[in-house]
C-alpha cells in the first residue's frame, strides 16, 4: 500500500483493526472454554484488553508522528495514496500554509464484506484523531473496569458470563469507533445494545433488573430507528457525489466530503441529521429518551462504571463528533441560529441536574450526572465547539470512571452492598481513604473546580458558546455548572460526612431484599463459603463494619483519580497547552481531489448553487464558503476561543457558590444544623410540588408506559393472542389430532384387515383433517378475504427471496 | 417518467381495499374496496404499458373495467336479495356456509 509521502504512518496504525478484533476473539474464547479456565475466563478478558490497549498506545504515538510529519511538510505539493475503493476520495494536502492547518489524512482501509445488489458493503477502519483518542480511552477503561471486576464480582455464579459481556461489550465499542462507513457503525452500535442488554439484567433474578435491563434495551431501540432512516436518508443523498468521486454513499469519508461539498440537498441534509440525531438521543440518554439510563443502575457497578464513562452512551455523541459535517450543515450550527442538538443538549442539562438532587442512591446521582454531562457534550457539538465537545469525552470518561467505582467500592466494603446514601452512608472518609480521597478528586474534576480536568474542558464548552455567539446557551452551561456542583456537594457530604448510618455504623441488615442488589447478595453468601472464612468475615461479619477495599478495586481508583486531574492538562489554555486540538481536530482546510476531472457536470450534479454566506463576520474556508472545483473539505474549520480567566471567573464563581449553598442546605438537612430551609417541601406547597415532580421525574416514566405503551402495545398483542388462538392453535391442534388418531389406528390394525383397513383409514384421516379445518370455514367472507391475502402476501414473499 | 410514483399510487389503493375487504363488516363497503383493488390493477397496468410504449396494458385495463361492471352488478343484486330476506347486510352474520 501506498501512502502520502508527507504523512508518516507505521504498523500500529495500519493494523489498528486488530484493537477490536483481540477482545472479540477474547470474547468467543471465554464464552467456549472461560469455564474451564483456572480463573473462569477473566484472565482471557483482561489479557485481550491489555493487547488492545497496547496496540492503541503504539496507534497513538503513530498519529502523534504523522501529525507532526504533516505539520512539517505541509506546503509541499504531495502526491497522495490509496488503498481499495476509496481511490480518488483520499485526498493530498495541498492547503494549509503554516503548521497545524494543513489536513491529515486519516488512515483508511476497508475490506468487501458483502455485496449485494451493486453495493460493495466493507469493513474497514477509518483512523484519524478522534478514533485513537477514543480507542486508546475505551481500551484503557476498559480494562481497568475489567481488573476492577476480578474482585467486585467474585464469586459471581455467571462470573464466566460477566466477563464474556464485558468484552464483547468492549470491542462493540472499538467496532464503531473505527468504523470506516456506517454499516459497521451500526453493527458496532447493536453490539454494544445487546451487551447492555446482557450486563444490565446480569442478576436477572430480581425482577427489577430484568424490567431494566429490558426498559434501556427498547428505549435505545426507539432511536435506534433513527439510525436506519438517517443511515437510509444520508445515503441516498451521498451516493450520487460518493460514486462520483469513486466511493460509496455509506463510506464515512465520503459522507463528510458530501456534506461539505455544498452540492448536497439541503433537506436531504437536515433530515439525516434529524434522524441520526435520534438515534443519539436514545443513546446518549437525552431529553426525552434519558429515562432508561438511571435504571440501567440496576447492572453491576462495574458495568454501570463502563457504560457511563467511555462507552455505551458517548455513542451517541461519538456519532455526531464522527458525522459532524453532516450535523453542521444540516443545522446550519456555523449560523448561530437556535438548533435541535444544541436545545437537546440545554434542556438535557438542566433537567438531569435538577433530577440529582432527589435521588438516595448514590449511582442514581452520577448516572443523572452522566445524563447533564453529556447534554454538555451535545450542547458543545451543537454550538460548533467541536473540540472542547471531544475533550469532554475524554475527561469525563476518567472521572465519571472514578466515580462509579469509588461508589461499588463503598458498596463492596463500606455499606454492605447497599448505595442507598440516606440509609448505609455516611461519615465513610475515616473508614475508606484511598475510596474517600479519589471521589473528591473526581467530585471536583466533575464540577469543574479550577486545575481539575473537568474545569479546562467544560469551560471551554461554555466559553466557545459565548465565543459563537449563542448567547442563551452560555448561561444555561453555567447555571448547570452551579447545579452540577450542588448536587455532587450533597453526595458527598451525605456518603462520606456527618454521622455514620445503617450498614455504614456496623449493623448487620437481615432484610437483604430490600437492597437493590439483593441477587447480588445472596450469591455471595451461597459462595463465599468456599473463598475462605477471613474473607467471609470481612464482608459480612456483624463486628466488621466498614473498611477499605483490596487492592484490586483501590489502584484503579488510584489510576483513574490521578488522571481526573492530569488528564485536562493535555488540553488547558489556561496553562498553554493545546495537545490535544493538534492531535485530534480533524482540520477544516480543502484538500484537493485526486484524479479530479474538470469536466462540467460535476459542479452541478444536483442543481443546487452554492450559497456563500455574505453577511457580517464573512469569513472564507471550509465551512463558510463552499470549497472550489477540484477540492474537497472533510471537516468544517470552527473557531476557538481565546481562554482569559476574566471569561472563566463567571462559572468559577458559580461554582464555590453552588458548593457553598450546598453544602450550608446539607448541614442543615442532614446534618441536623438549624437553617431556614429545613422542612420547607413540608411547609410551603410549591417546594412540594417540586419535589415530587422530580421524584416522579417529571412522570415520563409514567408517560411511556401507561400512555404511550398501553395504547400501542397492548391492541397488537391482544389482536395477535386472538390470531394465536382462533386460527393457528384450531390448525396446529387440529393437524396433531389427525396425526395421533391415524397413527393409533395405524398401530391396532397394521397386522389385520390391511387393505379394508387402509380403506377406512383414508375416511378416518379425510373426516380428522376436514375437522381440523373446520375453524378455517368460518362462513366470514371477511377471514376467507384475510386468508386469501395473507397467502398471496406469503406467496410473493417466497417469489421474491427465491428470485435473488 | 415517474413510473414509480404511480407503482406507489397502485400500491397503497390496493392496501386500501384489502384492508377495507378484511375489516369491513357492511357488504356494500367490501363491493366498493374490491373496486379499489381493481383499480390498484388497472393503474398498474396503465403504467407499464406507459413505460413499454405498449396498447396492450390499455386493452386489458379495459377488460378489467367490463368485468368489474358485471361483478359490481352481480354483487350488489346478491347484496339486495340477502338484505331481503334477512333485513341486515352485516357480512359477519352471514355465515350459514360454516363447515
Amino acid at each position: 500500500m501506498m501512502l502520502a509521502a508527507s504523512a508518516s504512518t507505521g504498523w500500529f496504525l495500519e493494523n489498528a483493526f486488530l484493537i477490536p478484533l483481540i477482545p472479540a476473539i477474547g470474547f468467543a474464547i471465554i464464552i467456549g472454554f472461560g469455564r474451564r479456565l483456572p480463573k473462569g475466563g477473566s484472565e482471557v478478558g483482561i489479557a485481550s484488553m491489555a493487547l488492545s490497549l497496547a496496540i492503541a498506545i503504539g496507534a497513538t504515538v503513530q498519529w502523534i508522528q504523522r501529525v507532526g510529519s504533516v505539520d512539517e511538510g505541509s506546503g509541499e505539493h504531495a502526491l497522495g495514496g490509496v488503498f481499495g475503493f476509496a481511490r480518488s476520495v483520499f485526498p493530498t494536502a495541498t492547503e494549509g500554509g503554516h503548521g497545524g492547518e494543513a489536513y491529515v489524512e486519516p488512515v483508511i482501509r476497508s475490506w468487501t464484506w458483502w455485496q449485494s445488489g451493486g453495493l460493495e458493503f466493507g469493513l474497514g477502519q477509518h483512523i484519524d484523531g478522534l478514533a485513537v483518542m477514543l480507542l486508546l480511552l475505551v481500551a484503557f477503561i476498559s480494562l481497568l473496569v475489567q481488573i476492577f471486576s476480578t474482585e467486585y464480582v467474585a464469586g459471581d455464579r455467571r462470573y464466566t458470563h460477566f466477563f464474556a459481556a464485558l468484552t464483547l461489550f468492549s470491542a462493540g465499542m472499538l467496532v464503531m469507533v473505527l468504523a470506516e462507513n456506517m454499516i459497521q457503525l451500526i453493527l458496532g452500535w447493536e453490539i454494544m445494545g445487546l451487551c447492555s442488554f446482557m450486563l444490565i439484567g446480569h442478576w436477572w433474578e430480581e425482577e427489577a433488573n430484568s424490567r431494566a435491563a429490558l426498559k434501556a434495551f427498547f428505549t435505545v431501540r426507539v432511536g435506534d430507528m433513527g439510525l436506519l432512516v438517517g443511515t437510509a436518508v444520508i445515503f441516498f443523498g451521498a451516493n450520487q457525489w460518493a460514486v462520483e468521486n469513486g466511493s460509496n454513499g455509506f463510506s464515512i469519508q465520503a459522507i463528510s466530503g458530501w456534506a461539505m461539498s455544498g452540492e448536497a440537498s439541503t433537506s436531504v441534509l437536515f433530515w439525516g441529521a434529524v434522524a441520526l440525531f435520534i438515534a443519539c438521543i436514545g443513546k446518549s440518554g437525552q431529553f426525552p429518551l434519558h429515562t432508561w439510563l438511571p435504571d440501567a443502575m440496576a447492572g453491576p457497578t462495574p458495568v454501570s462504571s463502563l457504560l457511563h464513562s467511555s462507552t455505551m452512551v458517548v455513542a451517541g455523541v461519538f456519532l455526531v463528533a464522527r458525522l459532524y459535517p453532516v450535523f453542521y450543515t444540516g443545522f446550519d450550527i456555523g449560523g448561530t441560529n437556535v438548533n435541535l442538538i444544541a436545545v437537546i443538549g440545554a434542556i438535557t442539562i438542566v433537567i438531569a441536574a435538577a433530577l440529582a438532587f432527589v435521588q438516595n442512591d448514590i449511582k442514581k446521582v452520577l448516572a443523572y450526572s452522566t445524563v447533564s454531562q453529556l447534554g454538555y457534550m451535545m450542547l458543545g457539538l451543537g454550538v460548533g465547539a467541536w473540540l472542547p465537545a471531544v475533550f469532554h469525552i475524554f475527561t469525563h470518561a476518567f472521572f465519571k470512571c472514578c466515580l462509579f467505582l469509588a461508589a461499588g467500592s463503598i458498596s463492596h466494603s463500606g455499606s454492605h452492598h447497599s448505595f442507598d446514601m440516606k440509609k448505609d452512608m455516611g461519615g465513610l472518609w475515616r473508614k475508606m481513604p484511598i475510596t474517600a480521597g479519589s471521589w473528591m478528586i473526581s467530585t471536583a474534576a466533575l464540577c469543574g473546580v479550577p486545575f481539575f480536568s473537568g474545569f479546562f474542558s467544560k469551560d471551554e464548552i461554555i466559553d466557545n458558546a459565548h465565543n459563537n455567539g449563542y448567547t442563551f446557551f452560555y448561561y444555561v452551561g453555567l447555571v448547570g455548572a452551579a447545579m452540577t456542583a450542588a448536587y455532587m456537594t450533597r453526595a458527598t457530604y451525605l456518603t462520606f460526612f456527618g454521622t455514620a448510618r445503617g450498614a455504614a455504623a456496623g449493623e448487620h441488615h437481615d432484610e437483604h431484599e430490600a437492597h437493590d442488589t439483593a441477587a447480588h447478595h445472596d450469591d455471595h453468601d451461597a459462595d463465599h463459603g468456599a473463598h475462605g472464612a477471613d474473607h467471609h468475615d470481612d464482608h459480612h461479619g456483624a463486628h466488621a463494619g466498614p473498611h477499605e477495599s483490596p487492592w484490586r478495586i483501590t489502584a484503579p481508583l488510584v489510576i483513574l483519580a490521578a488522571l481526573a486531574i492530569g488528564s485536562g492538562y493535555l488540553n488547558a489554555p489556561a496553562v498553554g497547552t493545546h495537545y490535544f486540538t493538534d492531535w485530534v481536530e480533524p482540520r477544516g482546510a480543502a484538500v484537493e481531489l485526486d484524479g479530479y476531472a474538470s469536466d462540467e457536470g460535476h459542479s452541478e450534479a444536483l442543481g443546487l448553487a452554492a450559497l456563500p454566506r455574505a453577511e457580517e463576520g464573512y469569513s472564507e474556508g471550509c465551512g463558510y464558503t463552499d470549497p472550489s472545483p477540484g477540492t474537497v473539505c472533510y471537516a468544517p474549520k470552527l473557531n476557538h476561543a481565546e481562554f482569559s480567566w476574566g471569561k472563566a471567573a463567571p462559572s468559577i464563581i458559580l461554582v464555590a457558590f453552588g458548593i457553598g449553598i450546598s453544602a450550608w442546605l446539607s448541614l442543615g438537612v442532614f446534618g441536623g444544623r438549624r437553617n431556614p430551609f429545613v422542612g420547607l417541601t413540608r411547609r410551603f406547597a410549591p417546594a412540594r410540588w417540586i419535589h415530587t415532580l422530580l421524584v416522579r421525574k417529571y412522570f415520563l416514566d409514567d408517560l411511556y408506559e401507561r400512555v404511550i405503551v398501553r395504547s400501542v402495545a397492548h391492541p397488537i398483542s391482544k389482536a395477535a393472542y386472538w390470531v394465536n388462538q382462533n386460527i393457528l392453535d384450531g390448525v396446529v391442534n387440529g393437524v396433531g389430532k389427525s396425526g395421533r388418531s391415524a397413527g393409533d389406528w395405524v398401530y391396532r390394525n397394521v397386522d389385520q384387515r390391511v387393505v379394508d383397513g387402509a380403506v377406512k383409514a383414508s375416511g378416518v384421516v379425510a373426516s380428522e383433517s376436514g375437522h381440523a379445518l373446520q375453524p378455517i370455514q368460518s362462513g366470514r367472507v371477511n377471514q376467507y378475504g384475510a386468508l386469501l391475502f395473507g397467502a398471496a402476501t406469503v406467496g410473493a414473499i417466497l417469489l421474491i427471496l427465491l428470485n435473488i | 417518467m415517474y413510473a414509480a410514483n404511480f407503482l406507489l399510487l397502485g400500491a397503497v389503493l390496493f392496501s386500501i381495499g384489502v384492508f377495507g375487504v378484511i375489516a369491513r363488516r357492511n357488504a356494500v363497503m367490501v363491493l366498493m374496496s374490491i373496486e379499489l383493488i381493481l383499480n390498484a390493477v388497472n393503474i398498474n397496468l396503465i403504467a407499464f404499458a406507459l413505460m413499454n410504449d405498449s396498447a396492450e396494458g390499455h386493452v386489458f385495463a379495459l377488460y378489467v373495467i367490463a368485468v368489474a361492471a358485471a361483478e359490481v352488478g352481480v354483487g350488489l343484486a346478491m347484496v339486495l336479495m340477502i338484505y331481503r330476506n334477512r333485513r341486515s347486510i352485516a357480512l359477519d352474520e352471514l355465515s350459514e356456509m360454516r363447515g
